[in-house]
């Protein structure tokens, strides 16, 4: 252990490493790179010893392995983490900004007295020094900060660091908890997966996806018309989820699905980051905005800016 | 039950938002705010409880931003009580670390069951808010739900979003801090008339905290708007040449026959 | 809330409740016999007095049949005994609601919070509001910036402000304005949404803030009369802004530049040559008699040839868009109605127009969007008057 290590805090969501796993791991080699340090992947949960080997791009894979631990809950993590990160001693903590890092992060960074950095995009090592680019207000301002005391808890956004491709040879370090750990008051009952029926998005070719801009429930039928004419699906972003305009099955982005299709329209999204996390890898997309600062724009092939109740019916037009 | 409900101001995205003159910080004279979203779900939920369990929601906020209108909203919605916390500085919001403590001096005296607050804020750049509220208040806290439910003897069951639309179903014992991503139906609409009305007969208790606040250790060196990274090509023209260009891509790319 | 002391549709529920049926109507049916949405309704127009009467207002309240009314003023201006159903009684009915807890439709709820939080009903930024004028090619009074007396205060509005669609109109009516000599001027980013929709929507409290707003801002300024394209805002101004003790002279641009018709005359040189047909909207045809104005302007443009639809002038269908019927389409729809412009542009279409000439800003996008469902594109164009205007004078942006 070294004081220049970078310190991950992995993720497994239904029995799989989450993909925010292996993207902090790609950023931790290339800021171990410049530290000199080593990366130092972390894994709770209890039976999971099973995903060491694709955690092995790390140099070190410390698992903890505890009852307590079976499914997420914040104190017992942050118990685990607060003892193992002050015996580590690592510069950073590289967290998801998902739901278990939003809920463990901020806390650690507390209890450490470290500082904490949420939304992340980019960091760099300068000497002592990290400086980071964070994107707040849905990715419209970005944030230039440096923070020099260790270690420094960061809350990466998914996407922001190219995941690893790497397997190389961690030594995994299996150890019982560092604390005693018991059932607190928040407990888990059970996890309530999406009624099956509803189209699988993540399955599809061409996903027409609506964001604000569509305004009105009315109006969604631009959208599916255009989806039906490029035998696609609809797709939404959270506040169209929130609105009941489609159930939550559709929603792209945290906590919703993340989807790669053959071809992306985002219509009247503005693409903040928990929208884009879900949808920046699909392989062609096309984003209508009216705004030409919008977010969406920088992950697009082909933008227009124009209301999208112009364009998609005018499109579907073209293709008919 | 008694349920504290803590809600804070964010620009208003839809408004410009401009850097100051230090480069570091958005400037507050120029921003718009309204209710930090999460919040306002915060306060839906709040008001679903009382409504299906009784109970007294006490609403809490940091005296900042425009935020009396958010204040007697949320009195005109069914808020019990309002407690307001004097703040001094106009040019800079409070950072999650120094709301925290503050909030968590005015909550303390409240004495509630469960507290709830927005999960997160998008302008939230030092931490988060409603975890650190939490830490301060020595409760147990759970973050991210969309839903809570009145539960046994003396707790919440409470619905915790994972990713693939999954939600784990969690129970909770009382006190709690609960960040509240969505509440169980979208904040409803309350008539002008009633805010007005809100706006005569609501008395704002004014708390004062002596929180000790941590010092940052986060330096923010600059703010900017991205530089659009160009990736994208941009179409222009009527909207029928726009739809012909996307089409023929379309059929380039293999996407329609 | 004095107002409502003075409003018909909430005496007449205040009467209600005291157990007094003393009410004038007949229960002879003609209001929701010409309701062009009473076929959907659960309650249409007289099964609200009969619902009312017989103490079941909590059924009414919580219909959805409450939010399918879209203002169009025909049951009003049928009704035998002068009942004002429309501009008092709908209204009176959905404060009602929302005072219970009644949640309005979600479309309109975000309507109402934008006019509230953005003070227009786009929910755009205010500091957008001279967004319009950017690519205005004549001179520009703003009166927030520049104050100074001027004969005409135009009250631009929210769709001629935001819309791009309108925009093109509101640039040309400013060219029109300097091309007859007007001194001219707007509010600038301190125009705020007039409100005669809101007031129609039931959101009172809205409504009463935005007059108690705008007659502060109005009464800064020096004008002669008020002028503007949006004919909600021109009646409400007329209408109930007095109400409220804020009355000012108000004209829509139809009867304005009719008045100046002399002038207009000689600059209409430029033939436009189409067969052309009025729909009248229902806010300055049915509620205000604005019937000849508008055809006098079509008829004084050279080569327009005016047709009329079978339903006009006090029979016209109304587009749908009053009332908050604007942003009530997906209700609407769902409850079994159908979007009035639909049946409106195939009426015109009917009548072998080929130009349908409207008067009201809300009209250009609803009969657009209907002439592609209707199967109408290009072949029946939706042009503001003003547009047509400006084509003769040799000013227009938009030629078609």
């Amino acid at each position: 252990m070294s004081a220049q290590d970078i310190l991950v805090l992995a993720e497994v969501n239904q029995d799989a490493v989450a993909d925010i796993t292996f993207e902090l791991l790609g950023g931790a080699r290339e800021l171990a790179g410049a530290t000199g340090g080593q990366v130092v992947a972390v894994l709770l949960g209890h039976d999971v010893a099973k995903h060491a080997e694709s955690l092995s791009a790390a140099d070190r894979l410390i698992v903890i392995d505890d009852e307590q631990l079976a499914d997420f809950s914040p104190a017992p993590y942050l118990a685990v983490l607060e003892s193992l990160v002050g015996s580590e001693g690592p510069r950073a903590v590289l967290a998801g900004s998902t739901t278990i890092g939003l809920d463990v992060a901020p806390m650690l960074g507390a209890k450490l007295n470290a500082p904490v950095v949420n939304a992340c995009q980019q960091v760099a090592v300068e000497g002592d020094l990290l400086k980071i680019t964070a994107a707040i207000c849905g990715g419209k301002v970005l944030a230039e900060v440096e923070v020099s005391a260790s270690p420094a808890v960061l809350l990466i956004l998914p996407g922001s660091f190219r995941p690893t491709e790497e397997t190389g040879a961690a030594t995994v370090e299996s150890r019982p908890s560092p604390v005693e750990l018991h059932r607190g008051a928040v407990t888990f009952e059970k996890m309530i997966l999406p009624a099956p029926g509803d189209v699988d998005i993540t399955q599809q070719d061409v996903l027409v996806a609506v964001g604000r801009g569509i305004q009105q429930e009315d109006n969604m039928k631009v959208a599916e018309e255009l989806a039906a004419v490029l035998g696609g699906e609809l797709a939404a972003s959270r506040p169209i989820i929130d609105q009941g305009w489609l159930p939550t099955t559709r929603q792209v982005g945290k906590s919703g699905m993340i989807v790669k299709p053959k071809c992306f329209i985002a219509l009247g999204v503005s693409g903040a980051p928990e929208h884009v996390e879900g949808m920046k890898d699909s392989e062609l997309i096309i984003a209508v905005n009216t705004d030409p600062g919008a977010p969406i724009f920088d992950v697009a092939d082909y933008g227009v800016v124009a209301d999208l109740l112009d364009v998609a019916p005018a499109l579907t037009e073209a293709i008919k | 039950m008694n349920i504290a409900v803590v809600v804070r101001q964010v620009p208003d995205l839809v408004e410009p938002l401009e850097i100051d003159a230090s480069g570091a910080a958005l400037d507050v004279d120029e921003v718009e705010f309204l209710i930090n979203e999460t919040d306002d779900h915060a306060l839906e939920q709040a008001l679903l409880l009382k409504e299906s369990g009784g109970g007294s929601i006490t609403v809490v906020a940091i005296d900042f931003g425009q935020v009396d209108d958010v204040l007697y909203t949320a009195a005109a919605k069914g808020a019990d009580r309002i407690v307001k916390i004097p703040y001094d500085d106009d040019d800079r919001p409070p950072r999650p670390a120094e709301a925290a403590a503050m909030i968590a001096e005015a909550v303390k005296d409240i004495d509630a069951e469960l507290v709830l607050v927005g999960s997160s804020a998008h302008d939230e750049l030092e931490g988060v808010l409603a975890p650190l509220l939490a830490l301060k208040l020595e409760l147990p806290y759970l973050g991210v739900i969309r839903g809570v439910k009145p539960g046994e003897g003396g707790s919440v069951t409470a619905f915790k979003e994972f990713p693939g639309a999954a939600m784990a179903q969690m129970n909770v014992k009382l006190p709690a801090v609960l960040g509240i991503l969505a509440a169980d139906q979208p904040p409803r609409y309350v008539p002008v008339s009633r805010i007005r009305a809100a706006m005569k007969s609501t008395e704002f208790e004014e708390k004062e905290t002596a929180a000790a606040v941590p010092e940052p250790n986060v330096t923010v060196l600059r703010m900017h708007h991205p530089e659009p990274s160009g990736r994208a090509e941009m179409l222009t023209g009527s909207e029928d040449e726009v739809a012909a260009r996307l089409a023929e891509i379309l059929k380039e790319k293999g996407v329609v026959q | 809330m004095t107002t409502l002391q003075t409003d018909p549709g909430m005496e007449f529920l205040a009467q209600r409740v005291d157990g007094d049926p003393a009410f004038g109507c007949i229960q002879c049916g003609t209001c929701a016999a010409s309701c062009p949405l009473g076929a959907a309704m659960e309650y249409p127009p007289r099964q609200l007095i009969l619902q009312a009467r017989s103490g079941n207002l909590d059924k009414i309240l919580s219909s959805p049949s409450l939010w399918m009314c879209v203002g169009c003023h025909t049951c009003s201006s049928r009704c035998p005994r002068g009942i004002e159903l429309a501009d008092d009684l709908w209204p009176a009915l959905r404060d009602r609601a929302m005072q219970e807890g009644i949640q309005p439709p979600a479309e309109l709820q975000e309507t109402f919070q934008n006019i509230f939080k953005y003070g227009n009903s786009l929910g755009e930024s205010a500091r957008k509001r001279l967004d319009w004028a950017k690519e205005l090619d004549v001179p520009l009074r703003d009166l927030s910036k520049e104050p100074t007396a001027v004969e005409v205060l135009w009250l631009v509005c929210d769709y001629p402000s935001y819309y791009p669609r309108n925009q093109v109109v509101t640039r040309d009516f400013a060219r029109i304005l300097t091309a007859l000599g007007v001194r001219w001027g707007v509010l600038g980013n301190k125009e705020k949404a007039v409100g005669d929709c809101d007031r129609l929507f039931g959101e009172e409290g809205l409504f009463e803030m935005l007059v108690e707003n705008n007659k502060k801002l109005f009464d800064k300024h020096q004008f002669e009369k008020i002028v503007t394209l949006d004919t909600h805002s021109y009646r409400a101004l007329e209408h109930f802004y007095p109400r409220y003790g804020a009355e000012y002279p108000v004209e829509h641009y139809t009867t304005f530049l009719a008045d100046r018709l002399d002038l207009l005359k000689p600059l209409l040189t430029k033939p436009v040559k189409a067969t052309v047909t009025y729909h009248d909207n229902c806010c300055i045809g049915r509620r205000a008699g604005i019937f000849d104005q508008p055809r006098m302007l079509l008829e004084a443009i050279p080569g327009v040839k005016l047709v009329e639809m079978a339903r006009n002038r006090e029979n016209a269908l109304c587009c749908g868009g009053g009332g908050g019927g604007m942003w009530l389409d997906g209700h609407i729809v769902e409850h079994g109605g159908q979007r009035l412009s639909d049946q409106r542009v195939r009426q015109a279409a009917e009548v072998g127009a080929e130009v349908l000439a409207v008067s009201c800003p809300l009209e250009l996008s609803r009969f657009e969007d209907s002439t592609k469902v209707a199967g109408l594109e290009n072949k029946l164009l939706v042009r503001d008057i003003i547009e047509l205007l400006a084509e003769s004078m040799d000013l227009g942006e938009k030629e078609k």
